[in-house]
């Protein structure tokens, strides 16, 4: 893998790895797992249940410690910060797409995409604004009243990718966004996040191993046991279908 | 975010109207049974409330309480008197005699014979004629709720519908005339007989005759005298004991507490209100907590800080606390306002509210800081396991 241009790197993540240790014995989730990640580009992090996909999201994002290995992320190793200026950097660098959504069903859809926004301090009437700019954007324009529950998993999940943009956070990182929703609908929710996802200065790193979304991705980075196995490009993958 | 904090509690609302109603009923519970145990219990005393002017009240050494009767001979008062320290010194009667309804209905009453000259110790309040009526022959003032109740004439003289007791009736004590001159209103007693005010000599004339007829001493301490080592003296002089108010009141409720039931009756009530807070209100609210911890759990992925997250945890149960409370005390004072007095004691001293709402903020304390603590301990990276 090189560094075909001048592209700013977002992550650089070398040798990474990951023990759990429940009692007596010890789950080793990555033995040394390398990803280097471009501002502008979306990935995929592909393989099998149990090869340490949510484990290496979850480390590069800020939410899990790691055992060995080096981590930059935006030029800032996460594990370094105390663990309020981890939070406070979550905050401003990372977008999260859930793949049960965790949209407050008590809230208007415009409330729940408004909450980075308010976390970081703005005032929630015109974090409210911005958030309704984000769901026109994501097609859910004159639903922003609408409680979550009135919305299909799709429209959902689209709240939930309105709200990981709505402080246009450096990554976005997204853990199985379509596998709770049916095929046409995950399809669909792929290409929002690949198009929204895309921006110069922007990476998005999407775990899945539905691979009819593949082809919406820049790469696919499969993983098998704890380590990356190969990478794909979609030029590759276009040909292989072909 | 203190707002999204109220829109998840008010939002869920069923578990809302429980959690609230479960603090109202506690803070029902609590503050009524405790009002009504502060009623009750004040009524054992009621009679010293109403009678301020003795600076001492002396008594039999074996009285426990008020209405525990133990006459003294008549010389007591001249024994208390010759005292030096003491102002003054008067007889008082108290006992229960039968008194005759003109419809031959016979009704034991609690009468208190106070002294001739002074008319020390009479009702605190006068409805109908005056205190000084009670010169006039055969004249006794009867307790207002006792005319509308125990008294009331079913087949007055005149004729008639039945109709309360009034001025210038007649009845009868141990058989003999007593006329009605005026109503008062006295403090309700424990045993709530009907109360009749009559004068010290004429009491001992309804009496049956006995030798020691005072129930009590009432006396005034001269200006500048130490009341303690004067009811030493008193004691040494007199073999008496002499109480000032505050101490008989005391000493009365004192016994009530230890010798009856009805603190354990009460105490009982008052500690199941609080477990129907915590049981009711207390889990509701955990439980409340625990079904959004995914959402507390996405937020703190997001990048709320710990602080953002307790603060709504803390704001949620302070909320559901203060409404709680305040719908339960205004129930209570509710409850007062509307039972009559006369058939229920009521009494909501500053204490009980404040007893009320120390039970419902150890109950929200507790559940909150179990939730804050489920909240601390979520593991960030959680959010993203199924
Ligand atoms: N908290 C934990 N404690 C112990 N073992 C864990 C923990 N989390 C993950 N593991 C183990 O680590 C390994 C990697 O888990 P991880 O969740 O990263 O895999 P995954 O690729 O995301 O799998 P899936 O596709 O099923 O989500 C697995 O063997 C898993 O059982
Ligand atoms: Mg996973």
């Amino acid at each position: 893998m090189t560094l075909g241009n001048n592209q700013e790197i977002a992550v650089h993540a070398s040798g990474v790895e990951k023990v759990y240790i429940s009692g007596d014995t010890n789950v080793v989730a990555l033995r040394g797992a390398d990803l280097e990640v471009r501002c502008g580009e979306v990935v995929i992090l592909a393989g099998p249940s149990g090869c340490g996909k949510t484990s290496f999201i979850s480390i590069i994002a800020g939410l899990l410690a790691r055992d060995g290995g080096k981590l930059e992320v935006m030029g800032e190793d996460p594990q370094a910060l105390s663990t309020e200026a981890r939070t406070a950097w979550r905050l401003r660098t990372v977008g999260f797409v859930f793949q049960q959504f965790n949209l407050i069903p008590t809230l208007s859809i415009a409330e729940n995409a408004a909450i980075p926004l308010i976390l970081q301090g703005m005032d929630r009437r015109s974090a409210c604004v911005k958030a309704k700019e984000l769901l026109d954007q994501v097609g859910l324009n004159g639903r922003d009243r609408s409680s979550p529950i009135q919305l299909s998993g799709g429209q959902q999940q689209r709240v939930a990718i309105a709200r990981a943009m709505v402080n246009s956070p450096k990554i976005i990182v997204c853990d199985e966004p379509t596998s709770a929703l049916d095929g046409a609908t995950g399809l669909r929710v792929m290409e929002l996040i690949a198009q929204v996802g895309r921006m110069p200065g922007r990476a998005v790193i999407v775990v899945s191993h539905d691979d009819r979304i593949y082809h919406l991705a820049d790469r696919i980075i499969h993983m098998d046991d704890g380590r990356i196995d190969r990478i794909e490009t979609t030029a590759s993958l276009r040909n292989a279908h072909v | 975010m203190p707002i999204f904090a109220l829109k998840m509690l008010f939002g869920d609302s069923a578990r809302f109207y429980g959690m609230l109603l479960g603090l109202a009923f506690s803070t029902l519970l609590i503050s009524q049974q405790a009002s009504i145990f502060v009623g009750l219990m004040s009524r054992t005393f009621g009679f010293v409330t109403d009678t301020p002017q003795p600076d001492l009240w002396i008594v039999d050494p074996a009285q426990r309480f008020l209405d525990d009767n133990k006459p003294l001979r008549s010389t007591a008062v001249q024994r208390v008197r010759s005292i030096e320290g003491i102002e003054w010194a008067v007889p008082l009667f108290k006992g229960l005699l039968v008194v005759n309804l003109p419809d031959g209905k016979r009704q034991m009453s609690q009468v208190v014979g106070i002294d001739d000259a002074s008319l020390i110790a009479g009702p605190p309040f006068m409805l109908e004629g005056s205190l000084t009526d009670l010169r006039k022959p055969d004249a006794i003032i009867v307790d207002e709720k006792a005319t509308r109740r125990e008294f009331k004439m079913n087949n007055p003289p005149e004729g008639g519908e039945p109709r309360s007791l009034r001025v210038g009736d007649t009845l009868e004590l141990n058989d003999r005339r007593a006329e009605v001159v005026g109503i008062c209103k006295a403090t309700q007693t424990f045993q709530s007989q009907p109360v009749i005010y009559t004068t010290y000599s004429r009491a001992t004339e309804y009496a049956p005759m006995e030798r020691r007829m005072v129930t009590m001493v009432l006396a005034g301490v001269a200006p500048g005298v130490d009341e303690v080592q004067l009811i030493k003296t008193i004691a040494e002089r007199t073999g008496l004991s002499a109480f000032n108010g505050e101490d008989f009141a005391d000493k009365t409720v004192g016994y009530w507490m230890r010798e009856t039931g009805i603190p354990i009756n009460f105490g009982t009530a008052i500690v199941l209100g609080f477990f129907v807070g915590v049981a009711v209100a207390g889990q509701m609210f955990y439980n409340f907590v625990l079904d959004n911890l995914k959402y507390f759990g996405a937020m703190k992925a997001m990048g709320a800080s710990r602080k953002t997250l307790l603060g709504m945890v803390f704001l949620q149960a302070l909320t559901i606390a203060i409404l709680g409370f305040g719908l339960g005390i205004g129930m209570t004072s509710a409850f007062g306002l509307t039972v009559p007095g006369e058939r229920l004691a009521f009494r909501m001293t500053w204490h009980i509210p404040l007893i009320a709402a120390a039970s419902v903020t150890v109950i929200c304390t507790a559940s909150a800081a179990l939730g804050m603590w489920r909240v601390l301990r979520l593991d960030p990276a959680d959010v993203f396991k199924g």
